[in-house]
């Protein structure tokens, strides 16, 4: 067996707001190439968990490790903040569940997707536009809104656009908090499939907050379920699904409505 | 002073602990060149616009024995000028000039004059918006931690846009520079065509915005580039026509509407620069006397 | 022949806790072994388990107790205890599984749908897709459904494009869960002939065959669970 090194490895996390447990004592590695779902009702600490994973919320206690391109172990809170934002604009995304927060809604498509590439330098307009062309061909934008606002798209395109403009920089960690969520099922579908395409092509890592069990089973290769801040039960997502264990994951099963 | 009976002002109005507030923000902005120093901006007998914080920091520098020349949009005969002029003459019994070569503080609102300035004058600018990444990113914090660390990508995005809604560089004023290879800064409203006269400038360079309380400044000989894209290079605006009054081509022009006919005609901004060149003799196509000798004919 | 699966004393009861803590159990104490070639026929009444004992091989299920050893690339691995990125590993290149529905994202291409394991495997684009028209062709898929989503076929169509993707790979272990009901005769002799290829070309089949016929034509063996029924205790 090849012997693999996690790109991410998180020990014991607890992050706390004042005397509430956000959440208490996680611990998991991520591996190279794969995709771990977090699943939970509201509240039960997902997002406080992809939050502090992805260096935006301090934790109280614990430590993320993460491997560089470098090949080197970073402690991701240790590290200086400008080495962080770096980090988190080159190497790592965020596709957030409201496209609003992820997109500058004032200017357009193109330099929404070109915003990354002139952060790491790129001065050549010609170049940073084609690669925009290139990206929104990608996530099944039409090449004529490169010049568009994201305030003219709709849900579902902007949410795609989100994805290009996190992904032109070529991340190797892509953290997404519910990217569905708020999408109609038919959008829903689309996105899935070209989620999954471009993390499988690109080879990408992901940690994705879903609290959508059938986003949870397309997308992930690995779940963790969340209750009151702790994982009760984690594993391949159709072992977690098909044969739940915990009480709570069994609760979740059972509570989907079937069409 | 005009009426003896009237309680007399400290000198150029502001008091001396204020004065030495600004001077110590000054000293700051002048050691960390385009960085935007804050300070408690004064409250001052006009409305906030109308160049407050370009006055505090004229009253901050300025002495009994200097020489003040105020423009605005680069006519030293605009009701701003000529307020603020007497406004520095009746609080500091100070000489006013129009003459740049003679002043030894000029104060400025939209442009830098024409004629080169030396190592023994001041360029005071009136300033609105101090934060060149506001148009961006409206989170105060955030921009600080922009400056901080140095990540100007957003710059280039709002150039970005101009290339790509109007097919070149179509900021014209206030046009991002960047200062001594560290600091993003907003040169104020000016036109782009000044920014080349703010490198290596041989006078001080300060700026003042009132409003949002920050100060910062281009040491003398400091480099100041204009942010651009490889392919789309930093050029500055040019006319097809010379000056209707003095015959320059190489000044910033005005177009004044003439009538309502479409008539029209172009001069220079800086009204002390025109003036001297008429002087001098030079004359434009629509001068009042050309008899003495025509410099050029519009085509 | 070269043993591929060693299943050693597992047991398997389900906890339904949302149901009063309901302990089902399942069965105990199963050891089989597989070797290349070998076709072992799962039997046993319905509800005697054979579906849970096929998807604990596969890992879907948990193991409570025993150890399923998988040969995966010449080494033993015990995927009841193995790392979950070490079972995905296993399920691209060394184990197939064929359920009895098929579960696909929706808008992605029958022809994409059944060349992607083969792709996942390593297998290039372009050959992955021949392989997936082959395959298609020979299971009777009429090439004008191809391009379209498998999600709107017949219940026939949708098992047919379920076994296409089984077979695909050329899989070590082929774990097959009733791939013949609800197939028509002609069809169903084309799914026999793959998996007596599949034999042939050296790979272990663990099969459920609900249709006695078929199970006489493919096995060279037969194991029924239901001798390892927990007695329950009333």
């Amino acid at each position: 067996m090849t012997t693999r090194m996690p790109l991410i490895s998180v020990e014991d996390l607890t992050v706390t707001y004042g005397d509430r447990i956000g959440c208490n004592g996680v611990s998991f590695d991520l591996f190279p190439g794969e995709v771990l779902g977090i699943v939970g009702e509201s509240g039960s600490g997902k997002s406080t968990l992809l939050n502090a994973v992805s260096g935006q919320l301090e934790p109280a206690v614990g430590q993320i490790h993460y491997r560089t391109r470098l090949n080197e172990t970073a402690d991701i809170y240790r590290m200086s903040e400008p080495e962080r934002r770096f980090l988190m604009r080159t190497d790592w995304a965020f596709v957030h569940q409201n496209p609003r927060d992820g997109l500058r809604m004032g200017v357009s498509a193109g330099a929404n997707i070109g915003e990354r590439l002139m952060g790491v330098g790129w001065r050549h307009y010609g170049e940073i536009r084609s690669t925009a062309l290139s990206w929104l061909g990608k996530v099944e934008i039409f090449e004529d809104r490169v010049d568009d606002p994201p305030t003219t798209f709709s849900g579902g395109m902007q949410q795609r656009l989100q994805i290009a403009r996190n992904l032109v920089s070529g991340p190797r960690l892509v953290f997404m908090d519910e990217p569905t969520g708020g999408l109609d099922v038919s959008v829903q579908a689309r996105l899935l499939d070209l989620l999954r395409g471009l993390v499988s092509d690109l080879g990408l890592s992901a940690i994705i907050v879903t609290h959508d069990l059938a986003v949870a089973r397309l997308l992930s290769h690995r779940l963790m379920v969340m209750q009151g801040g702790e994982v009760v039960e984690s594993g391949l997502t159709d072992q977690v699904l098909d044969d739940p264990q915990h009480p709570y994951t069994q609760l979740l099963v059972s509570s989907i409505l079937q069409v | 002073m005009s009426n003896s009976a009237a309680p007399s002002y400290n000198f150029a109005y502001l008091d001396e602990q204020t004065k030495r507030m600004i001077r110590r923000a000054l000293l700051k902005a002048v050691a960390i060149p385009g960085y935007q120093v804050p300070f408690a901006s004064r409250e001052m007998p006009m409305p906030y616009g109308w160049g407050t914080g370009g006055i505090q920091v004229t009253a901050a520098v300025i002495g009994p024995d200097d020489c003040l020349k105020v423009i605005d949009q680069g006519s030293d005969d605009t009701t701003n000028a000529v307020s603020i002029r007497k406004f520095f003459a009746k609080v500091g019994d100070i000489e006013t000039t129009e003459e740049t070569e003679r002043a030894t503080v000029i104060q400025t609102r939209h442009r830098i004059p024409e004629t080169e300035l030396t190592e023994d004058q001041i360029l005071v600018y009136q300033v609105p918006i101090p934060e060149p990444l506001r148009f961006l990113e409206p989170k105060e914090t955030e921009t600080r931690k922009m400056h901080a660390l140095e990540e100007y990508g957003l710059m280039h995005v709002k150039l970005y846009e101009d290339i790509s809604q109007h097919g070149e560089i179509a900021t014209t004023y206030a046009y991002p520079v960047k200062v001594d290879g560290r600091y993003v800064m907003d040169p104020s409203p000016t036109p782009k065509f000044d920014n080349p006269k703010m490198n290596n400038m041989a006078a001080l360079q300060l700026f003042g915005a009132g409003r949002e309380k920050r100060i910062y400044a281009i040491p003398p000989y400091t480099e100041v580039v204009s942010l651009d894209f490889d392919d789309h290079p930093f050029s500055i605006q040019k006319w097809d026509e010379p000056c209707a009054l003095c015959g320059t081509r190489d000044s910033f022009l005005d177009e004044v509407i003439l009538d309502d006919q479409g008539g029209r005609m172009f001069v220079c901004s800086d009204s002390h620069h025109c003036a001297k060149r008429q002087a001098e003799g030079h004359r434009g196509a629509l001068s009042a006397d050309p008899a003495l000798e025509t410099e050029e004919v519009a085509p | 022949m070269t043993e591929i699966l060693r299943v050693e004393n597992i047991s398997k009861s389900f906890t339904l806790h949302v149901q009063q803590q309901a302990v089902i159990p399942v069965f105990e104490d199963i050891n089989l072994a597989l070797s290349a070639g070998d076709c072992l026929a799962l039997t046993g009444a319905s509800g005697a388990g054979k579906s849970t004992f096929m998807r604990m091989v596969y890992a879907n299920y948990v193991c409570q107790s025993g150890q399923i050893n998988v040969r995966h690339q010449g080494d033993w691995i015990d995927v009841v205890s193995a790392a979950p990125h070490t079972i995905l590993d296993i399920r691209r290149v060394t184990m197939g599984y064929v359920s009895q529905f098929l579960r696909v994202i929706p808008r992605v291409s029958t022809l994409d749908v059944v060349a992607e394991p083969a792709k996942m495997a390593g297998m290039e684009v372009e050959e992955a897709a021949e392989k997936a028209k082959s395959l298609l062709h020979r299971l009777n898929i009429p090439e004008a459904l191809w391009s379209l989503s498998p999600l709107t076929f017949s219940g026939g169509e949708q098992q047919r494009v379920n076994i296409a993707r089984g077979f695909v790979t050329d899989y070590p272990l082929l774990l097959l869960d009733e791939p013949t009901a609800s197939l028509d005769a002609a069809n169903k002799a084309v799914v026999l002939d793959l998996i007596d290829e599949a034999k042939a070309r050296g790979a272990a089949v663990l099969g459920i065959f609900h249709d006695h016929e078929a199970r006489e034509r493919v096995c060279t063996s037969e194991f029924d669970i239901s001798e390892f029924r927990v007695k329950s205790d009333g």
